[in-house]
């Protein structure tokens, strides 16, 4: 029999490895771009040129690239969060909504290389169609399946914090005489803005970190897009082409200064979460 | 136009919008399966699996498949299996301490961490596990490669976080009622957990090791960096690299050469939707179960 003080070490050992884990990969990326903290290296690799054959190891553009990803797939998918999340809580009738909510959830377990496959088939000759330019990868395209991709953890954190609004709200709206829309409007969406927020961006964490769509879809050039139909190059592709097809080791300061930039990304949206005031994640 | 008339229309316009997200949203997903049903339940079969092969010698690996997507599969199963079982004993230990031991001080640092380590792009952590390798070849291991194990290692870091925050969110979810029953009966901390609290939460710490089995067979990004390759038949050890899933789909859309090839992927990915599919049905219905338990 294992004495009680020996299965609590054993416990916190455990819950030790997890916030060890943590801080070892900061640790291990920070080191690994340490070598670039030269005068010469910072520059060569914030800029705005990738031509690796020519010693121009720029990263900007796919900063940029997946700035834009990011924020387009959220500019798509916060609307139709918000509509989803108020239809299941207040305009569903009981079967539906259960539908609805079961679906929701049921997205969350789609693969992302699903999504990225079927978009190849389905999306992209239809965008090169409709729009008769370029080849169909572009950022419009990647933008429209990370949609679907991050829709789920905006509705379920969102919906989360509409539930309990509506509890308090409910009745009394209802003896003052507002129609559900208007309650909706008026009353549940002012009243849960901070959830909102939160639920935004988790979204963001996840479409920033999100590799296999835009590797897929987006076109991998690392330019600048001029237009939505260009084709980008996002930091998480950037990291995975070159890892992964390339092996001069002059390349791999890029990788981990896109791996850094990342990481640094959800720190800062970590910081967001917690000053907004409870664990969003689980 | 009356304020009276002008309320209506916002409200019809509240309605139709919110409907039409729902039912968009749908139609979105739908079309997702219905497609890849529509286009892969025709391969279906022994061939799809085994390709030329004769089933029973692929499954013993006494011949290699060729063309079959089996050793996908198993490099799959073998990788999900590995990574719990790095995993989930760290995670629920850890989530454990973090719900009934950890002081409020703790519970901060470590929950800031564990929600850190949540929001890890799979890709940083395939880096990392990447750069693993480097090191050591740089060091006391210059043979050192990518490999399965490695693969494992990174995805088991992957889903840690989740079977912390599942177990944590299961044990403090219980009735005060509950909690108070142990020491009441004169139990020490950890009989209480063990025969009150784990019993009563297991359903729900079940249904989060379902659910980042899910998360391990999908993950894509992580393996790219750390081990998979598209034609490694079974891997006969940890060191060896390996085929999985995801990648194949990942693979033969970019480089399939014959028409066959494709139905190949659209079959493989059917198969890959239905096992991420079946598990997050299990863990739906056992989670189910456990809330049902403890509403009332």
């Amino acid at each position: 029999m294992l004495s009680e003080s020996w299965i609590r070490r054993a416990l916190c050992a455990a819950a030790t490895t997890c916030v060890a884990a943590a801080f070892c990969i900061l640790l291990v990326l920070v080191y690994l771009v340490l070598p670039l903290f030269t005068p010469g290296g910072l520059g060569a690799v914030f800029s705005w040129q990738w031509l690796p054959f020519q010693g121009q190891f720029g990263i900007l553009p796919m900063v940029t690239g997946s700035l834009l990803l990011s924020l387009g797939a959220l500019t798509l998918a916060t609307p139709l969060a918000v509509g989803v999340s108020c239809f299941v809580q207040v305009l569903a009738p009981r079967r539906v909504k259960g539908l609805c909510l079961a679906m929701i959830h049921y997205m969350t377990s789609i693969p992302t290389v699903i999504y990225g496959f079927v978009s190849i088939f389905l999306l992209v000759p239809l965008m090169r169609e409709w729009f008769d330019r370029g080849t169909g990868f572009s950022l419009l395209t990647a933008m429209i399946a990370l949609t679907l991709l991050i829709l789920p953890t905006i509705v379920l954190v969102f919906h989360a914090t509409l539930r309990e609004v509506d509890l308090t709200a409910r009745t009394t709206c209802a003896s003052l005489g507002f129609s559900r829309p208007s309650y909706i409007r008026h009353v549940l969406l002012p009243l849960s803005r901070r959830g909102l927020l939160a639920a935004v961006i988790l979204g963001f964490g996840r479409a920033v970190g999100d590799t296999l769509i835009s590797l897929m879809l987006a076109g991998n050039a690392p330019m600048v897009p001029g237009s939505p139909l260009d084709s980008i190059r996002t930091l998480t592709a950037h990291i995975g082409l070159v890892v992964a097809t390339d092996s001069q080791s002059t390349f791999y300061h890029s990788v981990f200064a896109s791996g850094l930039i990342l990481f640094l990304i959800m720190i800062l949206i970590n910081l967001a979460l917690r000053g907004l005031g409870r664990s969003y994640t689980s | 136009m009356t304020p009276g008339t002008r309320l209506r229309i916002a409200d019809k316009a509240t309605v139709v919008f919110c409907w039409a997200a729902a039912m968009g949203t749908g139609m979105a997903v739908l079309t997702v399966m219905g497609f890849l049903l529509y286009r892969g339940a025709g391969v279906l079969g022994p061939e799809l699996f085994f390709g030329q092969t004769h089933w029973w010698e692929a499954l013993t690996g006494a011949r290699p498949v060729f063309g079959g997507l089996w050793p996908a599969l198993a490099g799959t199963l073998l990788l999900v299996a590995l990574s719990c079982a790095m995993a989930v004993p760290v995670g629920i230990a850890g989530g454990i301490y973090l719900a009934e031991y950890a002081t409020p001080r703790f519970q901060g640092v470590a929950g800031f961490a564990v929600d850190l380590m949540a929001g890890i792009p799979s890709i940083v952590m395939g880096l990392f596990g990447f750069s693993m390798i480097v090191v050591l070849r740089h060091t006391f291991a210059p043979q050192a490669k990518t490999c399965l194990l490695l693969a494992a290692v990174c995805i088991a870091l992957l889903i840690l976080p989740y079977l912390v925050r599942t177990t944590q969110n299961a044990l403090s979810g219980l009735p005060d009622h509950l909690r108070l029953l142990g020491p009441s009966l004169g139990f020490s901390t950890w009989r209480n957990i063990r025969h009150v609290l784990l019993p009563s939460a297991g359903r729900g710490v079940l249904g989060g090791v379902i659910l980042a089995m899910g998360r391990a067979a999908e993950d894509t990004a992580v393996i790219l960096l750390t081990g998979v390759v598209a034609q490694a038949f079974l891997p006969r050890s940890l060191w060896d690299k390996f085929e999985a899933l995801p990648f194949r789909i990942y693979y033969l859309a970019a480089e399939h050469r014959t028409a066959g090839e494709l139905d190949q992927a659209f079959g493989t990915a059917l198969v890959l939707l239905t096992l991420t599919g079946l598990l997050f049905c299990l863990a739906f219905a056992v989670q189910r179960t456990m809330e049902k338990r403890w509403k009332v």
